[in-house]
């Protein structure tokens, strides 16, 4: 593998010279990175329709390929190929901006998720503070679409996603403080590799609750689907987009249950870390895949399960249960660390 | 040329550009957005420079929640864009005056601060540590000056807008979780036709 790597560097410095050739590299890597995880986020769309067709007892998808395995494809080149309407009072510009806003913040965050312990594309000091940076950013798509859109349904769906992303946000970042105290490093590697003894989530279990309560919340899943109620809003701040740029923001929200499901699975279950030692002969990839995609079935299991919070008692859960147990257990966390091992850090 | 120089200069251009955007547009929502547009750019030089906490700090409070906020503020304003930007020209000189005091304040700070010597003995490649360090010890008792003040315009805000209003309302949640099938629901028989 060093050798391949080697090889591939000194053609690549010979073809294109070495300034141009480490921005060509960057690239190389981001294309290797993002593939997969485009590739997941086309396959959780069929995955979602197979489970809750399960769930309900009736077949899911099964006419395009084999037991529908070619639907997402069907569904993707459906969208493409559907007439894109521009509503004529939008603001165009924004109108067309806001959809690659949502997701391109859920794709630049994969830059500092590890899959191991090499293979990471950016191993930063501060990984989990960029990917809560990064993942405030969300809310700009959604908002602009919103108001691009001038019509009422679409901006009201906007204010009432944009009030939910910013209140979840905050417990969500609160919840994983307690993670970053006991590691004492935001360093996503660190945090997994941290975790040998025992996984994050045996000592911080209430912690992970609220974690994952909190990024359902976050990404507009069932049961906290508030900003495109059907009933009420028709389709919330997406109301007027059409064919793919309607199907950009869908793609933004599955590639934000993906990064989620890997941020819980790395932060709080240990990562690559197989759960026995004996079991260490298994390669970490597939332990992390394992966990990760467990969180996703079990979004999928939620939004099968549980009808929509009222927009109120999401407020409430939100602010007034979430914030002061999350708080809490961070004051708790540093009593312990400080009777237990002093203070860190000198 | 360095590539790091390449994205200075990129980032420099477009935090310039895009200032010049928040004062030219002509809607302010455009003007929020370009402010957001900045504060990017903005971060974008902070990691340039190994500032990397400063910068995921300004993306996460700037850009996550501040102009956020700003820009809910700003949509629900019902305001006439075209005369908020004939009366702006009476704002010029007070804000030009502004602009350049706070432009020699700028100056006398490069030209009098000693850059080598603002914090010695931080010679670490982690700057959150760096900042943690200095920000809870040697500037302790600033930091915690200015987290009361701002605890202190946050309570005055709410004590400035909430009234109590009588004879509104309010759920009590406590209430309404204690309730059961048989405080709510009354099932009665009633013969076919004598309903209603």
């Amino acid at each position: 593998m060093a050798d391949f790597l080697k090889m591939v560097h000194e053609v690549g410095v010979g073809f294109f010279g070495p300034l141009l050739w480490s921005l060509v590299w960057v690239v190389i890597k981001v294309v290797l990175l993002l593939a997969p995880v485009l590739f997941i986020v086309t396959y959780i769309t069929l995955a979602e329709r197979k489970v809750i067709g399960a769930m309900q007892v009736r077949p899911g998808p099964n006419r395009v390929g084999f037991f529908g395995v070619l639907q997402p494809l069907a569904d993707a080149v459906k969208l493409i190929f559907k007439e894109t309407i521009l509503p004529i009072k939008a603001d165009k510009g924004l109108f067309i901006l806001a959809p690659l806003l949502t997701l391109v913040p859920a794709l630049l965050s994969w830059a500092v998720v590890p899959f191991s312990p090499e293979l990471v594309l950016a191993n930063i000091n501060i990984g989990v503070l960029y990917l809560l940076a990064i993942s405030s950013l969300g809310a700009y798509g959604i908002i602009m679409a919103g108001w691009s859109s001038n019509s009422r349904y679409a901006f009201l769906g906007a204010m009432r996603s944009v009030a939910q992303m910013v209140s979840y946000e905050v417990s969500m970042g609160f919840t994983l403080i307690p993670v970053i105290l006991i590691t004492g490093s935001l360093n996503l590697v660190d945090v997994v590799e941290h975790q040998k003894t025992w996984w994050n989530v045996i000592p911080l279990a209430p912690m992970f609750f609220i974690y994952f309560i909190s990024v359902v919340a976050e990404t507009n899943r069932t049961p906290f689907d508030l900003p495109e109620a059907e009933p009420e809003l028709v389709a919330g701040f997406f109301t007027e987009y059409s064919a793919m740029s309607a199907g950009l923001f869908l793609m933004g929200e599955y590639a934000n249950i993906v990064l989620v499901s890997f941020l819980g699975a790395l932060v709080f279950l240990g990562g690559w870390l197989p759960p026995v030692s004996i079991l260490g002969f298994i390669p970490g990839l597939v332990w992390l895949g394992l966990k990760a995609g467990f969180l996703m079935f079990v979004f999928l299991w939620i939004r099968a399960t549980f009808p929509r919070y009222r927009y109120d008692q999401l407020m409430r859960l939100g602010w007034k249960v979430f914030l002061p147990l999350s708080l809490f257990w961070i004051f708790l966390t540093g009593l312990v660390l400080q009777l237990t091992q002093g203070v860190r850090g000198g | 040329m360095t590539v790091a120089d390449i994205i200075f200069y990129l980032f420099a251009t477009l935090a310039v550009l895009a200032a010049l955007g928040v004062v030219g547009s002509r809607n302010p929502v455009h003007s929020v957005l370009f402010l957001v547009l900045t504060f990017f750019s903005t971060a974008g030089l902070f990691v340039l420079i190994g500032a990397e906490f400063l910068a995921a700090v300004l993306v996460m409070v700037y850009m996550g929640a501040v102009a956020i906020l700003f820009l809910f503020v700003v949509m629900m304003l019902d305001v006439d864009f075209a005369r908020l930007r004939r009366e702006s020209v009476r704002y010029l000189p007070l804000g030009l005056t502004v602009g350049f005091v706070m432009f020699v304040e700028l100056g006398f700070m490069v030209a009098h601060h000693h850059w080598d010597k603002a914090v010695s003995g931080l010679d670490t490649v982690n700057n959150t540590l760096a900042i943690g360090q200095v920000l809870y010890t040697r500037y302790l008792y600033p930091f915690e000056v200015a987290s009361l003040i701002l605890l202190v315009a946050l309570i005055g805000a709410v004590a400035l807008t909430h009234r109590e209003r009588k004879r509104v309302h309010r759920q009590d949640i406590a209430k309404q979780l204690a309730r059961t099938k048989e405080d709510a629901v009354e099932l009665r028989k009633v013969a076919s036709g004598e309903g209603a």
